[in-house]
């Protein structure tokens, strides 16, 4: 197979709006006779079912929850950066387009990321029009501040709720179209396999959740926005239900995953409390702008801290080590994700961790310091000069209320200590997954009508994505790419008519995936679909997570397959399969993280370098940095399906060429 | 956390098969619960308990896991979200109950929220009543005026975002007690009524919104005030009283 990314020709700056101009449109009348499912109603999934309505198409949108409005961009915290230079510091589409390809580790590429930095803009101005309430100035303008690799202050922010903002944006864009009836929901529906005929995308079998009939829906084009796949690891920030299986049952029907083991390993998490979890929480990264990030130096502090003898506000100034300001004094605490995660892993092992669990995994993420600056900067704004350090204390902290006030009150009831008192612990946990299938210029898959968008596609964030481009992409596929790309692939279709769902094709996918589903009910196992879940999950984090080896890896990939075949032995599935089924709908997502682990480990072992957030302790620099090897691995990783054997996928490759950007070691010292 | 510890505790919880089958209240004894546990995190550990005696577990809804989807709900000793205020039912923690407490755990009791099993509703209305006008009318384009063109004061973007925090639980309509989702509506027509980009429409956005959310069977308000206590997200009062303000308003047109 030869992978064809579809890149324009031309200059970078151009590509994008050459290309729109010659793209193939199909006209307003023809439009209503063209089907158009969308899987997802995310940031992306949410984005283009509204705008692809709006054009005049038919269009069938599914999620898996009660309502669009409750997938899971909406626990986004920080915010959605744009190229829009209102602070006057430098900012640029080309800074932005930089920073994001930097940040990445040189593993994107070059011209989705630039097409993403020209969209940007256009997303902030959608979303206002919309009626996003983006926190503002006393101007009246809006306001921005800086996120992780960057020192240009360029995101957008709703208080630590802009996820959710934005969303309930595209939620309303989406709710306007379903009301004028060009879109129709399936709320509580999942996907559960792709249809093909003649080799292209015509449709999806899908689960009723509530009376579990398996329902048969065509189309001219299926667009999948199913988000990513941070529950391979068990615990991670992402909701109960994320799952890979829409993306991994279009992989089973011959679109190839792509970067599988790039996973973006958030630096700043509430640390595990015990077995019993079931899911980790995310402090949002702008807590970076005010928090200054410490172990104690001395090893005997942290364990007399952990023993609950000493608190951290007895540890003087001296005794602590702000570690990232001393390894990397010019973004200091904003150093990117994958760098600080790493670090604050190092210390840990080398014994500094603060948190009393089974791992002592933690750190301390302190806003003292920011409490006593920006008291002092509110007092002056209030004319007083002369401010007490009672009055310091006091607006600094209403400072800070008036900033993450959400994100404190959260980290307070999961923990029961006063963030505003003492200083938040906090570890690395999976949040975000920079894999996905694989996607053209378009973000057409391999298999031709079958578009993947979102956290989903693998395409604009390399090895290691930068903090509020997450949203920002969701939004650009959605709203600003795939309206564009779609039609152009429709313009073909025009003539095509209704698709049938009588056919031998269709009739087919739905018995396979009935045959599935009355396999696990009638297995009569011992264990439950979240034993093998933990399991799964543990091999990950320990053997693919933050540090990696040869000998790690290769044991994952056996300890798995070992898992997958127990799995179909002894998981127990109760219920039945005509009711709502929570135990069922987990272990058929369960049966695709067991396959992807795997894939997950094998791209890992084959990446012989250390990039962006996948590190491979045999390569890193004398300084421990991650050592990348652009001579033998500047390439994207695709893998082909081959069967049910996953150690049989064969890996494709696709060369990235820097032909704008200079590529270099990162540095962020 | 170093401060948790293992509590045992009994449950009476809402078993109902579907929709049509008439419901109960089922006891469990569960033993073992870290005080450090969330109350669905007690739940998952009630299901594999009940799975491993080779029981159904119990169905309830939950995604997100840190109180921002909505998507859970629970009524817990007569009061939604439980005994925590400003808290959904993923963020309340084991550690504000005893040892041996008996937990009362129910659904949503409303006439627009219909059980679909369980401890599972249909708030399908919610979404209706947002399709029903709580947008604006502007397509995708790219080519609206620039963002920062129409300047807004900081207080009526701070309190538009206040309302827009709503997370459409439906703690409010089943704390109710005519089950009336003003305090819902109110928060979306308020978000609009705030911005100017809300204004164009904001007549036939009231009208339509109230028209539906009648139609959908919630109640009236008859400023109980118990909707503001029980919301997890603080959503104000005022908001009912700007709905109504601009219910007024539209209608006098």
């Amino acid at each position: 197979m030869k992978l064809d990314s579809k890149i324009p020709e031309g200059h970078i700056s151009k590509k994008w709006t050459d290309y729109k101009d010659h793209l193939k449109l199909v006209a307003p009348n023809n439009r209503p006779k063209i089907d158009i499912i969308v899987v997802g109603t995310g940031l992306a999934g949410a984005s283009a079912a509204a705008s692809l309505g709006e054009m005049g198409y038919n269009v069938k949108a599914f999620c898996y929850q009660d309502s669009p409005r409750r997938a899971h961009s909406i626990a986004a915290q920080g915010g959605i950066n744009a190229a829009k230079n209102y602070q006057n510091d430098g900012d640029s589409v080309f800074r932005l387009f930089y920073d994001t390809i930097k940040g990445g580790d040189y593993r994107a590429r070059e011209a989705n990321v630039h097409r993403l930095a020209e969209v940007s803009s256009n997303i902030i101005d959608q979303c206002v029009a919309q009626g996003v309430p983006f926190a503002r100035e006393y101007g009246g303008l809006l306001d921005n501040r800086s996120f992780g690799g960057t020192q240009v202050q360029r995101t957008f922010y709703a208080a630590g709720q802009t996820g959710q903002q934005l969303l309930l944006g595209a939620y309303s864009a989406l709710s306007r179209q379903i009301g004028l009836g060009r879109v129709k929901m399936f709320n509580r529906h999942e996907m559960l396999d792709l249809v093909k005929v003649d080799g292209k995308a015509r449709g999806i079998i899908a689960r009723n959740l509530i009376t579990g009939e398996l329902e048969r829906h065509s189309a001219h084009a299926v667009i999948i926005a199913t988000g990513g796949y941070g529950n391979v690891y068990f615990l991670s920030t992402n909701a109960m239900g994320s799952n890979v299986t829409a993306g991994w049952k279009i992989h089973k029907q011959g679109a190839l995953f792509a970067n599988p083991c790039f996973v973006q390993i958030h630096p700043t998490c509430i640390p595990v409390h015990g077995t019993n979890q079931a899911k980790l929480t995310l402090m949002s990264e702008s807590l970076r702008n005010s928090g200054r990030i410490w172990v104690p130096k001395k090893k005997e502090d942290a364990a007399a801290i952990r023993e609950g003898k000493l608190k951290p506000t007895q540890i003087a100034e001296e005794d602590r080590d702000y570690y990232l300001e001393r390894k990397y004094p010019s973004f200091g605490n904003l150093a990117p994700r994958d760098i600080s995660s790493r670090a604050a892993k190092e210390v840990c092992d080398a014994g500094h961790g603060i948190e009393s669990n089974d791992t002592n995994e933690g750190v301390y993420l302190d806003f003292s310091s920011e409490i006593q600056n920006k008291g002092k900067q509110s007092a002056y704004a209030k004319g007083n000069h002369n401010p007490t350090q009672e009055e310091i204390t006091k607006l600094g902290k209403q400072w800070l209320e008036e900033k993450y006030g959400n994100l404190f009150a959260m980290y307070q009831k999961i923990t029961d200590e006063n963030p505003y008192e003492t200083p938040m612990k906090i570890y690395p946990a999976v949040h975000y997954t920079m894999g996905g299938v694989w996607v053209d210029y378009n973000l057409q898959s391999t298999i031709p009508g079958c578009f993947v968008a979102g956290e989903a596609n693998f395409s604009d964030h390399g090895a290691n994505r930068l903090g509020a481009s997450a949203l920002m992409q969701g939004l650009a596929d959605g709203y600003f790419v795939l309206p564009y790309t779609v039609s152009n692939y429709l313009a073909d279709e025009i003539r095509t008519g209704k698709i049938s769902t009588e056919t031998q094709e269709f009739i087919d996918a739905e018995n396979n995936v009935k045959n599935t589903i009355d396999r696990f009910l009638n297995n009569n196992g011992t264990k439950s679909v979240d034993h093998f879940h933990k399991r799964l999950g543990l091999i990950m984090w320990n053997k693919v997570g933050m540090g990696r080896n040869e000998a790690g890896l290769k044991q994952a990939i056996e300890e798995i397959a070992a898992l997958k075949e127990e799995f179909y032995k002894e998981v127990r599935v109760p219920g039945s399969s005509d009711e709502l089924n929570p135990e069922l709908e987990k272990a058929l997502r369960v049966a695709d993280f067991i396959d992807l682990g795997q894939l997950m480990a094998m791209d890992a072992l084959q990446r012989k370098e250390s990039c962006g957030g996948h590190f491979r302790e045999e390569y890193q620099d004398a300084e421990g940095e991650t050592l990348r090897d652009d001579e033998n691995f500047s390439f994207v990783s695709a893998w082909q399906y081959n069967g049910n054997d996953i150690t049989k996928e064969e890996l494709h490759k696709e060369e990235l060429k820097y032909e704008f950007i200079k590529i270099a070691a990162r540095n962020y010292k | 956390m170093s401060s948790a510890k293992n509590i045992n505790i009994n449950l009476k919880i809402w078993r109902q098969k579907n929709a049509k089958a008439k419901g109960s209240m089922e006891t469990y004894k569960l033993n073992n619960v870290s005080t450090a546990s969330s109350f669905l995190e007690m739940l998952d550990q009630l299901n594999e308990q009940l799975i491993n005696e080779k029981k159904e577990p119990v169905a309830f809804d939950h995604d997100c896991r840190e109180g921002i989807c909505g998507m859970c709900s629970l009524y817990i000793n007569g009061r939604a979200h439980g005994p925590d205020t400003g808290t959904t039912t993923c963020q309340l923690h084991m550690r504000k109950f005893n040892d041996g407490d008996t937990i009362f755990i129910e659904p949503w009791r409303s006439k627009a929220f219909p059980v679909v099993k369980d401890l599972v509703v249909d708030r399908s209305a919610f979404d209706r009543i947002q399709q029903a006008g709580g947008f604006v009318s502007v397509n995708t384009s790219g080519r609206t005026i620039d963002a920062n063109a129409i300047p807004i004061p900081k207080e009526d973007a701070d309190k538009a975002f206040m309302a827009a925090a709503c997370i459409g639980c439906g703690a409010c309509v089943a704390s109710c007690k005519n089950g009336s989702a003003m305090l819902f509506v109110g928060a979306k027509v308020s978000q609009y009524a705030l911005l100017p980009q809300g204004k164009v429409e904001a007549t036939q956005r009231v009208l339509n919104m109230v028209r539906q959310m009648d139609e959908e069977g919630f109640g009236n308000c008859t400023n109980t005030g118990a909707c503001e206590v029980e919301c997890p997200k603080g959503i104000s009062l005022e908001n009912i009283a700007r709905m109504n303000r601009e219910y007024l308003k539209a209608s006098l047109k």
